[in-house]
């Protein structure tokens, strides 16, 4: 243990066969082009020949140069070919520590170990890759001395109710309470809602690619318009049934193509997803191809976010995710429960010591102020919109504009009638807002760093005021409150705050 | 729907925080705004006097141009001149005026903004650490920026700029040792 480690032997071929799958594009280039007359076809073979062997190369100096090392404090790496780096990480300073296994590691039985610290710009530690075997020891390892540092440091306060009592002798990976899982059947019915037409920006992407690569001038606009002539002229001989029958076909298959794009990309992303409680947080672990496995400390967890989407809202489905200063890799929060029911999500909430507003929740709307100046800028925009339609455009143009301004009115006074609202409790903020779609926040008052008031020069003179928290790892603001709820709200939140030290929450 | 039921906080409280008058900075602070607001204007002061140097030799080129002479000289400078004056005079003081911090046993409030308002509070508990920072203006009018950061994405860093170098020295003690107390 006391001996810098190696990362796993054949990590070398993992890296080696991704640089292939790197090569593998310019060489069809190559060899597509007409670089180098007759000979490209050698040529693309040496150039993704030369790729290999510079790729695996590299990749064994990389994996001779990179050590690891379990210390009794922290866990040490050095790396490097010629710049040499060596990084350490205190145990207390892990937040948590994540597998990921892509498809070309798992063939070979590796793991990727992550170790976040919550730093920013992805500055975390990783080893990848490790034998699966090692990384349970590793995570093992972390988590009791994560532990053992702990006890000697904090004893625990009252406010941090959610850290359950750590069981002394853990055995690799105790079993825990499985709180939420997604079956296929799930699975399908999300990919439903995950409706995309990314499929097309890939093909774009591709098109781009092909028109460097091969020369075809695909963005030629005289090429498609010709071609679009010709088989327009075709339709035009159709009829107006047949072309409105060739409309109605486009869309659905435009819709089938978005369907199977979301339920795809939700498969893989979601693939026997299992969220269980353990004995020191929650474990995640999802995937099809690359399967990540994750593990959260309950105590880490700094707020709630429970969002849905306009359509699958009314269906009754919603997501929850926990905001924390570790993060996923693009959103700034851990989902937890991505496609749920609220009787589903409330467990979770449970087990993170949350508590999910109810009927005795006091609920406060936004100023009234704050509600009729939204109104205001956005019908003043909208009237100038149509003053200049009335005076430049045929007669009947302004009404658009117009009549744009009356949903605009009646969207803002229902947003501030039914989904712009806040509450406090002896231990929780909550917020809400959202139109279509209500997208709630919960943040526990003594996990909260710094209280705002802000106020731009127009809230100034109506008396309203924007209150933000300072949230680890996530924003929490409340628009529009009027001037002393807002203060009311600072001074409630600051006098929890003030009582408990950031060393003990 | 207004009046609260929940035990927002007891009312000697909120004497204390939002009503307590609040400590203005070091008078050489508006100085220090003044000198670095002049600093900005420089560039356009200069170019202004280029522009309209220039402006007798585009009229020597191309006659069509004339009319540009019309403008008596010095009509641009001056005027760039007096806006720029008016701008030192006024902007650095009245963002003095709507600056200032209240520091009590546990917490420090810091307030700015003229037209943007800001009013912040920093529980102690809550400092990660402390930085102490002057820039060679600051040096010069013997002031100093003091900066609280704390672990929330939003206010990471609470800037409190124009302190009395010596006072900031001190202020930065009081909260160490506040956040060392607290966390023994």
């Amino acid at each position: 243990m006391s001996a810098p480690l190696r990362t796993a032997p054949l990590s070398i071929w993992a890296a080696a066969l991704g640089s292939i799958q790197n090569a593998i594009i310019p060489a069809l280039a190559i060899a597509f082009s007409g670089i180098g007359g007759s000979e490209r076809y050698a040529l693309a073979i040496g150039v993704g020949l030369a790729a290999v062997v510079i790729g695996t190369l590299s990749s064994y100096l990389r994996w001779h140069r990179f050590t690891y090392l379990v210390g009794e404090a922290d866990i040490r790496v050095e790396s490097g070919i010629f710049n040499r780096q060596a990084r350490s990480v205190p145990y207390e300073r892990i937040q948590d520590v994540s597998l990921a296994e892509p498809l070309l590691a798992r063939l070979f039985g590796l793991v990727a170990v992550k170790f976040e610290t919550g730093a920013g710009g992805g500055e975390d530690l990783s080893l990848s890759y490790v034998t699966t075997a090692e990384a349970e020891r590793l995570r093992q390892l972390v988590r009791e001395r994560r532990e053992e540092s702990a006890h000697d440091a904090a004893p625990l306060t009252p406010g941090s109710t959610a850290a359950p009592a750590p069981t002394p002798a853990p055995v690799a990976e105790p079993a825990g309470d499985v709180l939420f899982t997604m079956g296929p059947r799930r699975l399908a019915t999300f990919g439903l809602f995950e409706f995309s037409l990314a499929v097309f920006a890939v093909l774009g992407g591709l098109l781009q690619y092909v028109d460097t690569a091969t020369g075809i001038d695909v963005w030629n606009v005289d090429r498609w318009y010709g071609w679009l002539k010709q088989q327009g002229s075709m339709v035009a001989t159709l009829g107006p049934y047949a072309q409105a029958l060739g409309i109605i076909a486009g869309l659905v298959g435009l819709g089938i193509i978005g369907l199977t794009t979301g339920v795809a990309r939700t498969v893989m992303r979601e693939w026997g997803f299992v969220l269980e409680r353990t004995a020191r947080g929650f474990r995640r672990r999802r995937g099809l191809f690359t399967r990540t496995d994750v593990v959260m400390p309950a105590h880490r967890v700094q707020a709630l976010m429970i969002s849905t989407g306009p359509v699958r809202y009314r269906f009754g489905w919603h997501g929850l995710s926990f905001v924390s200063l570790a993060q996923d890799k693009e959103t700034t929060s851990h989902t937890v429960a991505p496609f749920a029911r609220m009787d589903e999500i409330a467990p979770i909430v449970a087990a993170a010591g949350f508590r999910l507003p109810d009927a005795a929740t006091d609920w406060h709307r936004a100023s009234p102020a704050y509600r009729n100046d939204r109104i205001i800028g956005a019908a003043a925009i909208l009237a100038v919109i149509a003053a200049v339609l009335a005076i430049f455009a045929p007669f009947g143009w302004f009404l658009i504009p117009i009549g744009a301004a009356l949903v605009a009115i009646a969207i803002n006074l229902y947003e501030w009638e039914f989904r712009r609202r806040h509450a406090i409790d002896e231990r929780q903020v909550y917020a809400m807002h959202g139109l279509l779609a209500p997208h709630s926040q919960i943040g526990k008052r003594v996990k909260l760093h710094s209280v705002e008031i802000a106020q731009g020069p127009w809230a100034r003179a109506r008396g309203y005021a924007t209150l933000h928290f300072g949230l680890a790892g996530g924003e929490m603001a409340i628009h529009g409150l009027p001037l002393e709820r807002a203060r009311a709200l600072r001074r409630a939140v600051l006098e929890t705050i003030c009582a408990t030290d950031f060393a003990h929450i | 729907m207004e009046p609260s039921a929940v035990p927002l906080a007891s009312a000697s409280l909120a004497a204390v925080e939002d009503d307590a008058a609040l400590t203005r900075l070091h008078p050489n602070y508006a100085w220090a705004l003044r000198v670095r607001l002049l600093f900005s204007l420089v560039p356009l002061v200069i170019g202004a006097l280029v522009i309209e140097a220039m402006l007798g030799r585009v009229v020597e080129a191309k006659p069509e141009l004339a009319f540009l002479a019309l403008v008596p000289p010095g009509v641009l400078s001056g005027t760039v001149m007096l806006v720029s004056l008016v701008l030192l005079i006024v902007v650095p003081q009245r963002r003095y005026n709507t600056r200032g911090y209240h520091m009590s046993a546990d917490r420090l409030r810091v307030v700015r903004g003229v037209l943007w308002h800001s009013d912040t509070v920093v529980p102690f508990g809550r400092v990660q650490h402390i930085d102490l920072h002057q820039d060679p203006v600051e040096r010069f009018f013997g002031i100093a920026t003091l900066t609280l950061h704390t672990a929330g994405n939003h206010n990471a860093s609470v800037h409190l700029p124009g302190l009395g170098a010596d006072l900031a020295r001190e202020l930065r003690e009081d909260i160490r040792s506040h956040i060392k107390r607290e966390s023994l």
